[in-house]
């Protein structure tokens, strides 16, 4: 058994976890066009695409109504997608009260990503937007403290971006070495 | 400081007493910080007004790297995301990349790693006992600790020839089975070794001082735990009975019967150092049991599928959760059909908890602070990655 | 010793001829001399010690490389330690940054000139010697202040102010504690003290009545307190303030402060042996003066080594408390025990003012009574945890 396969909530809160469809029919009813597909993706985190300019609405929802009771933001990551010219960000929703799961995925413009922050929503979101921004260049409206946070403060550019370029020195230091291999 | 100085006496009026608040640098060179962290403390006196933590110095671009080696290539590096439990991170990446391609691990490898990954987690668990200890100031149980690492370092050398960055497994299995004789003196380290927990305990977790340093000292409530995304013991010293090997069960850890130990709150609050302290202990003694459940239950067959040697899984995402040794840890993996992956994100236990040091310091004591550190077990190299 | 100078100076004697003032200041040079030499050698074998005694817990071979089991390893540090570089940080005072190693060396120094090492060995009996040593061991807090202050570093500021407040605290218990044993002795002289008490354990004070057996737990804790040490030592804290009051400090000069430290716990077992544990006093088994004397020597240094041995087994097991525990430690339990302590021991006085032998039987046996609890202990551990025996202590 691998890990893809192993959906089920499982635990003490499984009686009460709803299924994708379930998350998706309410979600539905309580913020209706917010969401871009017809149906949520399958896996074990089914993907729900989301109107960017909704995304601080849904994930409200989400956490607010107590049927769905997404209580913990257990990741936020983003994906430069350049072909087609965005970033995407993914929420990773978990509810360690119903234990059931999801993904919100939001896309932003590449040129001038920004998305609404979720540091009011979960604290969690704080340093996973500080690190979202740091390596991607995703701006997140309203954050508290929108600073770099793994790379240097004076650092120029978003590493992860996938047309970044290495610059060739940082501070005098050269970032180029000769291949081990040729010394 | 001349001008704070101005300001504190125009605010005090002259006369009374003025207080200054202090800025402390401590870090990124500092004894207790476990590895490259560094917090900015402004204290009054010996209070923290507030500990600002300052993260990036152990940064290495790991998901970068990724994007340029390949999925084999890339199995090495991930020892690196956590080195004090590096068994766990080759997991999860082999099994983001499996459940990407749809790859089923033969049993026997299987049940290597979960071998290999709990072993793994006693030592870091040591490490991390240890290393409290240490902080609050008690050297010896750290080196007792280390001893018994060192007979688990002997156990995995033998398993994969390293002592710290193993790179055992592979994606589809494992890179080689038990060699001979190893299932016997895992089974005598283990058996040595349980008594050595009690020991420890009596040592350090229930001596006075040290349960005074450690009980009521950053209490972590549920709701904030679960609000914050702390995972593993820390999540489960405030109570929240949640494990990833029970509740969602990846690779074989349905078929073991081991407790998910939870902070009780007997010397103090619940969800404060002291639980997070002795939720490791705790589960050193369930690692234990699985160790030897797995051992008794080894199946015959290969360790490793057959996976071909240019890896190119289909288009598609995954987020993989394993336990690891600090929780929790996810693995998002993008595909875009290519030998490369198009993007990794790593989430990782101590990048949340270290995402919390700064709710809670107001109020503690510069040693509190780490206390506290040391009570999350965080490892700096796994909050840079 | 002044007698020793006045009989040097005698018609006859080597300094015959020379004047009062002149001999007596070579006299004090010379014992000062011999003085200073014990404790840098005492202080430096303690250090080697510590390590391989603390080594033996952590299930380590701790120092065995310089000399025979490495007891040269002291040498060894303190040539490299002369040899390095002596830093003085750009910001810091200079003269009170130069100046603390040696306060806080003159602190500790000073004590050893009314430590009784046997009969008639004493560099100065004072009659008010107790008193002497409490008050020039507080010097210590001086030096180590202003080696905090003048690093112009927020560390070493703070292990300095720990350590001022800490060592100020823990002089009241300590004081206490003594005066509970001036009371039965009515003396503040060492060499009176230690007469007042008899060679075999029963005739300790330690034994002598409840009041003083926890005077005496009371003195040690305030003491290991007052020395900076496990679980009290705080100013150095290394896993909180780094090195503390000492961080700033490189080569001779920090090893002054660590010479300090091992040559301190020495003079906390000293002074606690003579206080308590019947100091020098051995029957008399010979008529020779001198082998008297070495055999007194030796009683009085085994004594006061084991407690040494104690402070060191201490560190190996604590973890440290906190400042604000150190605090209500001292203020709100010491200090109360000792002042309850010292009323009861008056009390007691009136009552027996010989003494009762019935008390000291009592303690006798309850000292016993731990004593054999305690090893019960040790046996059980060892059955449970059956651990792996290397009792050779120069494996």
């Amino acid at each position: 058994m691998i890990a893809g396969s192993g959906g089920s909530g499982g635990g003490a809160g499984a009686s009460r976890a709803m299924d994708v469809q379930q998350i998706f029919e309410r979600l539905g009813q309580l913020c209706g066009g917010a969401l871009l597909d017809a149906a949520p993706g399958d896996g074990e985190w089914p993907r729900l695409n989301v109107v960017p300019t909704r995304v601080a609405e849904v994930a409200r929802v989400l956490r607010d109504d107590p049927a769905l009771g997404f209580d913990c933001l257990a990741n936020l990551t983003g994906v430069d997608l350049k072909s087609e010219d965005s970033i995407e960000v993914c929420y990773h929703l978990f509810s360690y009260r119903h234990r059931h799961q999801l993904m919100l995925a939001a896309r932003a413009s590449r040129g001038d990503p920004l998305l609404p922050t979720f540091t009011d929503l979960w604290p969690a979101a704080d340093w996973l937007e500080r690190e979202c921004f740091d390596l991607l260049g995703v701006r997140f409206i309203g954050h508290p403290d929108l600073r770099r946070l793994l790379m240097p403060e004076d650092w120029v550019g978003h590493p992860l971006r996938k047309d970044f370029i290495e610059p060739e020195e940082y501070h005098g230091i050269s970032t180029r070495r000769e291949s081990l291999l040729k010394l | 400081m001349t001008v704070a100085i101005d300001v504190a006496l125009e605010r005090e009026g002259v006369g009374g007493l003025e207080t200054e608040e202090m800025t402390l640098n401590m870090g990124p060179q500092h004894p207790s910080t476990h590895g490259v962290l560094r917090f900015v403390v402004k204290a009054d006196g010996e209070v923290m007004r507030r500990a600002i933590p300052d993260i990036g110095y152990l940064h290495r671009s790991i998901e970068k790297i990724s994007e340029k080696v390949g999925y084999h290539g890339f199995m090495p590096y991930t020892d690196r995301v956590d080195y004090v439990s590096a068994m766990q991170c080759n997991q999860g990446w082999a099994m983001a990349c499996e459940a990407l391609a749809g790859i089923t691990v033969p049993r026997r490898g299987e049940y290597c790693r979960v071998i290999a990954c709990e072993l793994g987690r006693i030592a870091s668990h040591l490490i991390s006992v240890g290393a409290t200890g240490m902080d609050i100031g008690a050297m010896t149980p750290f080196t007792h600790c280390i001893r018994e690492r060192e007979k688990i370092n002997d156990l995995l050398e033998e398993l994969c020839g390293a002592r710290l960055t193993f790179n055992y497994m592979r994606i589809g299995g494992c890179a080689w089975d038990l060699p001979p004789g190893f299932a016997a003196r895992a089974l005598d380290f283990i058996n040595r070794f349980e008594p050595l927990i009690d020991e420890l305990n009596e040592l350090l977790s229930f001596n006075k001082i040290f349960v005074e340093r450690m009980a009521n000292v950053a209490v972590i409530s549920a709701e904030k735990a679960i609000a914050y995304n702390l995972v593993g013991p820390n999540l489960r010293g405030s109570g929240v009975r949640y494990d990833v090997r029970r509740d969602v069960p990846y690779s074989v850890y349905s078929e073991f019967q081991f407790d998910v130990p939870i902070g009780t709150g007997e010397k103090g609050t619940l969800g404060d150092s002291w639980d997070r302290y002795m939720v490791r202990c705790r589960e050193m003694k369930e690692c234990c049991r699985i160790v030897r459940q797995a051992i008794e239950g080894l199946p015959a067959g290969p360790v490793i599928a057959k996976v071909p040697r240019t890896f190119k899984p289909p288009r598609g995402e995954v987020y993989v959760r394993v336990e690891g040794s600090r929780g929790d840890m996810g693995w998002y993996v993008v595909s875009d059909g290519s030998a490369f992956p198009y993007r990794t994100h790593i989430r990782t236990g101590s990048y949340t908890a270290m995402s919390i040091v700064e709710e809670l310091s107001p109020g503690l004591m510069i040693a509190d602070l780490v206390a506290v550190i040391a009570s999350f077990d965080i490892v700096a190299p796994e909050v840079d990655r | 010793m002044q007698q020793f100078a006045d009989g040097l100076m005698e018609p006859g004697g080597p300094l015959a001829g020379i004047s009062t003032p002149l001999g007596y200041v070579l006299v004090v040079a010379l014992f000062a001399f011999l003085i200073l030499n014990f404790i840098m050698l005492v202080a430096g074998v303690t250090s080697w010690v510590e390590r391989r005694v603390w080594a033996r817990i952590q299930s380590r071979i701790g120092p065995n490389r310089v000399g025979p089991q490495g007891v040269l390893q002291w040498l060894a540090d303190g040539i490299k330690n002369i040899m390095k570089e002596d830093i003085v940080p750009e910001q810091a005072d200079r003269f009170l940054f130069k100046a603390a190693p040696y306060l806080t060396m003159m602190g500790f120094f000073g004590a050893f000139a009314c430590i009784p090492f046997a009969d008639g060995v004493i560099a100065a009996d004072l009659n008010v010697g107790v008193l002497y040593i409490t008050a020039v061991t507080a010097l210590v807090v001086v030096g180590i202040l202003m080696a905090g202050w003048s690093s112009n570093n927020k560390w070493a500021l703070l292990g300095g102010i720990r350590s001022a407040a800490q060592i100020i605290s823990y002089e009241i218990p300590a004081g206490l504690a003594v005066i509970t044993v001036v009371l039965f002795t009515g003396t503040l002289s060492m060499q009176g003290i230690v007469e007042a008490q008899g060679a075999a354990p029963w005739k300790w004070f330690l034994f002598a009545n409840p009041f003083l057996f926890v005077a005496f737990f009371v003195f040690f804790t305030a003491a290991l307190a007052e020395g900076n040490r496990t679980p009290f030592d705080l100013p150095e804290a290394e896993s909180e303030l780094v090195a503390g009051a000492f961080t700033e400090y490189s080569g001779l000069r920090s090893l002054l402060f660590f010479l300090v430290e091992w040559g301190n716990l020495y003079v906390i077992g000293a002074v606690a042996t003579a206080l308590f544990l019947g100091g020098w006093r051995v029957p008399a088994v010979t008529d020779n003066p001198v082998l008297l004397g070495v055999l007194q020597f030796l009683v009085f240094f085994g004594k006061s080594y084991f407690l040494v041995f104690i402070a060191m087994w201490v560190r190996g097991t604590l973890p440290r408390v906190r400042v604000d525990q150190l605090m209500s430690l001292c203020w709100k339990y010491l200090v109360p025990i000792s002042f309850v302590n010292m009323l009861g021991a008056m009390v007691f006085f009136v009552l027996f003012p010989e003494g009762s032998p019935v008390v000291r039987f009592g303690m006798v046996a309850f000292g016993a009574a731990l004593l054999v609890y305690f090893l019960s202990r040790v046996v059980f551990h060892i059955r449970r945890a059956r651990p792996e025996f290397h009792l050779s202590p120069f494996a």
